[in-house]
């Protein structure tokens, strides 16, 4: 069994080794071309843990506005997620479900915030996440409004779609007006949450409804095209980390040649879907530029959740570890795993941690996993290469890649 | 303890007060509902039989007897020796909130009474169960209380009644009910002392049996050092993995959540390996195994290799086709059926010394 494994991956190796180039030269390629503007420089700083800034500040108008600008007064250097909204819209609840990990039961208890709650998340990228009580009004002059958005990643605005929302868009459509002067680049995203409790139907109408209003009103105010997203999210299901997930992609100035490098990867390998997930708050950070469906995204989450709990069970500080003397072959450093289903014609689950914060999750098709392990191993190293090199300052966390001799 | 190959049907009898929470818990642990979806269920009129296949000729007949007064009184009385003869196992589920609790005493004292008078062999288990409704601080000593109360009510079985506190919410439910099962199984030792040869050929850490639709375990082997791992709570725990990610798989392939079962699962890490493969019909084997390629490689091969004498423990009396075309060897392990019935020694030393054999197959890896 295991000669027929090599014997299957020695010749298609050196073929997809020409890929690797390919794909290689590819992220070189990209990799500079994108981080020209300032704004996407500052960010790379905040990827790559850098103590001070080494990059002059620079003329071009960022747009990105993940964190300090160039020339801002002193902040700490974290791109800052608002969440704002009526009281009782569910802010402070998602929040919890999507940082904390608090069961989604377990937020009815959760007491009304009365003051800005800050909270900082580590992770590939460090990010604020900002809870706002809802009764405040920001624009009351003894509020410092520069101090609060002016760092600003993206303001998350929800409404809850259970309850009257006339006056939450009235007073989103206010804060975006107030903003579009003084800061018009910041992404706003809208959450009409708590869908879960609203019939298919109603969920849509209400949704559609929601868009138009805040559109239409906008717009007699002359703000045509205002950057504002909308998404349908609950804490009950995986709707609200998706949702969180494509806020934090917009933050990110790699995400094009992420996705590039997702898509070189997916079809050289026969991969229907590869997400690039963030172990800790399980949002994925890029995927292949396929269509996305959220019962593919639910798949992987899980999946990382039976992986880390494993991880946990057998992962304990044996003793007298360390002095491994007739270990020959030690596996990876980094995890990996692959679950193959048994029924014929579904899909098999293959994941690869990529460094300390990322971890590639990709959903395959038909194809035997057990002759293509092999290659699929070689060509996430290559992967996991070229994410070196879009974030080269990660590279001295992560043990060196073992991958094979080609 | 060799039963020989005749399929054992036990009666498992699951008895509670109405609303207890028995076919909540029979849902979760055998029909793959997830447990929020429990409320969905309706009250169980008269009895609900239920048969589950497990490893090594044990047939589970489960009745789940509805907990109504009415239901109650008819079983003690008309259906008296039907319902309470020839019982392996009687599982009680108390409600720790129940407003009742004297009551609820005085009910189970006398369908103990009924079952001593029918099966006085018969095994007891109360669970007390709905834990999740207490505090945490409160758990222990209201769990100690409502023991030794219970006991005292427990007539003949007042020695051997063994006590669990569960919760549908997390996996004490699979503590209680692996502890059941272990009970239940007929060849336990033997199938014990196959895997702990396995164990010591492919140098795993530690082995686990595991039925693959409840995903409860049936037996484990641990070795060396991984008996001192922290978590001692893990079979449970990996059992509630397990069935969470079968749900999952289910739900969003649109799978049948009986039949999305994987082949195989393998997590790599560098301070572990493990893998989950298919050991016999229904049943899975998950290995533990020091990180290194070459012990995976030989591991994985050997379990193969080793399929066909597991299989032959969970044969039942008449040779089902079905079951041996399931695996590649199954000729080769009629012939070896054959010559044990020659040299029929039999129990243990015959397992042990046919035990090695397609395990040798595989030696070379082993180093």
């Amino acid at each position: 069994m295991a000669s027929s494994h090599f014997q299957a991956s020695a010749p298609s190796q050196r073929s997809h080794h020409d890929d690797s180039h390919l794909e290689r030269s590819e992220a070189s390629q990209a990799g500079p071309a994108r981080l020209q503007p300032g704004a996407q420089l500052t960010l790379m700083r905040y990827l790559q843990d850098l103590p001070d800034a080494d990059v002059p500040p620079s003329p071009v108008p960022p747009r990105y506005h993940t964190g300090r600008l160039p020339n801002s007064k002193a902040g700490d250097g974290k791109p800052r997620l608002l969440l704002m909204g009526q009281r009782r819209s569910g802010k402070s609840s998602i929040s919890s479900v999507v940082f904390h990990k608090l069961p989604p039961s377990e937020t009815l208890y959760l007491e009304t915030t009365t003051r800005i709650k800050k909270e900082s998340m580590h992770s590939f990228m460090d990010f604020q996440v900002w809870d706002f009580p809802g009764h405040l009004d920001y624009f009351d002059p003894a509020f410092d409004v520069d101090n609060i958005f002016d760092e600003i990643g993206a303001l998350i605005w929800v409404i809850d779609a259970q309850d009257e929302y006339l006056e939450a868009i009235m007073r989103l459509n206010t804060t975006i007006l107030n903003l579009q002067h003084s800061y018009p680049n910041i992404n706003v995203e809208v959450f009409v949450h708590k869908v879960d409790g609203l019939s298919e139907d109603y969920k849509s109408d209400t949704f559609r409804d929601i868009i138009q209003r805040v559109q239409d009103e906008l717009s007699d105010h002359g703000y045509e095209n205002a950057p504002v997203s909308f998404y349908q999210t609950s804490i009950y299901d995986h709707s609200i980390f998706e949702a969180f997930s494509k806020v934090i992609q917009k933050l990110i100035p790699q995400l094009p040649t992420l996705e590039a490098l997702l898509n070189s990867l997916c079809s050289t390998c026969h991969i229907e879907k590869a997400y690039l997930f963030d172990i800790m708050s399980k949002i994925y950070i890029a995927t292949d530029t396929s269509p996305t469906d959220i019962g593919s995204y639910e798949v992987c989450s899980d999946y990382i959740d039976v992986v880390i709990d494993v991880g946990e069970i057998y992962g304990w500080d044996r003793p007298g570890e360390n002095g491994h003397s007739e270990k020959v072959e030690t596996g990876n450093n980094d995890a990996e795993s692959l679950i193959t289903m048994e029924r014929k014609g579904n899909n098999f689950l293959y994941l690869r941690e990529i460094n300390k914060y990322l971890a590639l999750i990709c959903l395959m098709g038909d194809d035997s996993p057990s002759e293509k392990k092999a290659l699929i191993d070689y060509n996430v190293g290559v992967f996991q290469d070229a994410l070196k090199q879009v974030f080269p300052r990660t590279e001295k966390e992560i043990p060196p890649l073992q991958s094979p001799s080609a | 303890m060799n039963t020989g190959k005749r399929q054992k049907q036990r009666k498992v009898l699951l008895m509670g007060k109405s609303g207890a929470g028995k076919s909540s818990m029979r849902s979760i642990v055998f029909s793959n509902y997830v447990a929020k979806d429990v409320r969905r269920l309706g009250a169980t009129i008269d009895v609900e039989h239920s048969n589950i296949k497990f490893m090594g000729n044990l047939m589970l007949n489960l009745w789940d007897c509805g907990g109504q007064d009415g239901f109650v009184e008819n079983y003690l009385t008309h259906q008296r020796n039907h319902v309470f003869g020839s019982v392996a196992v009687l599982i009680f589920v108390f409600d720790i909130e129940s407003r009742e609790f004297q009551a609820d005493v005085v009910s189970y004292s006398n369908i103990i009474r009924a079952l001593e008078e029918c099966s006085p062999g018969a095994k007891v288990f109360c669970l007390i169960h709905k834990m999740d409704l207490v505090q945490a601080r409160l758990r222990g000593p209201l769990f100690d209380e409502r023991v030794e109360y219970i006991r005292a009510a427990s007539e003949g079985f007042r020695e051997s009644v063994e006590f669990f506190a569960t919760s549908i919410w997390d996996q004490s439910l699979y503590k209680a009910w692996t502890q059941i099962i272990y009970f239940l199984i007929p060849n336990a030792a033997t199938i014990e002392n196959l895997l702990q040869q396995l164990a010591e050929v492919i140098d795993a850490r530690e082995l686990i049996l595991y039925e693959r639709t409840t995903c409860l375990m049936v037996t484990h082997v641990t070795r060396g050092l991984e008996s001192k791992n922290p978590f001692t709570d893990r079979f449970e725990r990996i059992s509630s993995i397990l069935k969470t990610h079968k749900q999952s798989m289910a739900k969003h392939t649109g799978i049948p959540a009986g039949s999305a079962n994987f082949a195989e699962m393998q997590i790599k890490t560098g301070r572990f390996m493990f893998f989950i493969t298919r050991l016999t019909e229904n049943t899975n084997l998950a290995a533990s195994i020091p990180p290194s390629e070459q012990v995976f490689n030989a591991a994985r091969v050997n379990i193969r290799l080793v399929r066909p004498k597991f299989a032959e423990l969970d044969i039942a009396s008449k040779p089902r086709p079905g079951i041996q075309q399931a695996f590649a060897h199954s000729a080769e392990s009629e012939r070896e059926r054959e010559r044990q019935r020659d040299s029929s020694v039999g129990g243990e030393v015959e397992y042990r010394g046919k035990g090695k054999e397609p395990v040798g197959m595989g030696e070379g890896f082993g180093g």
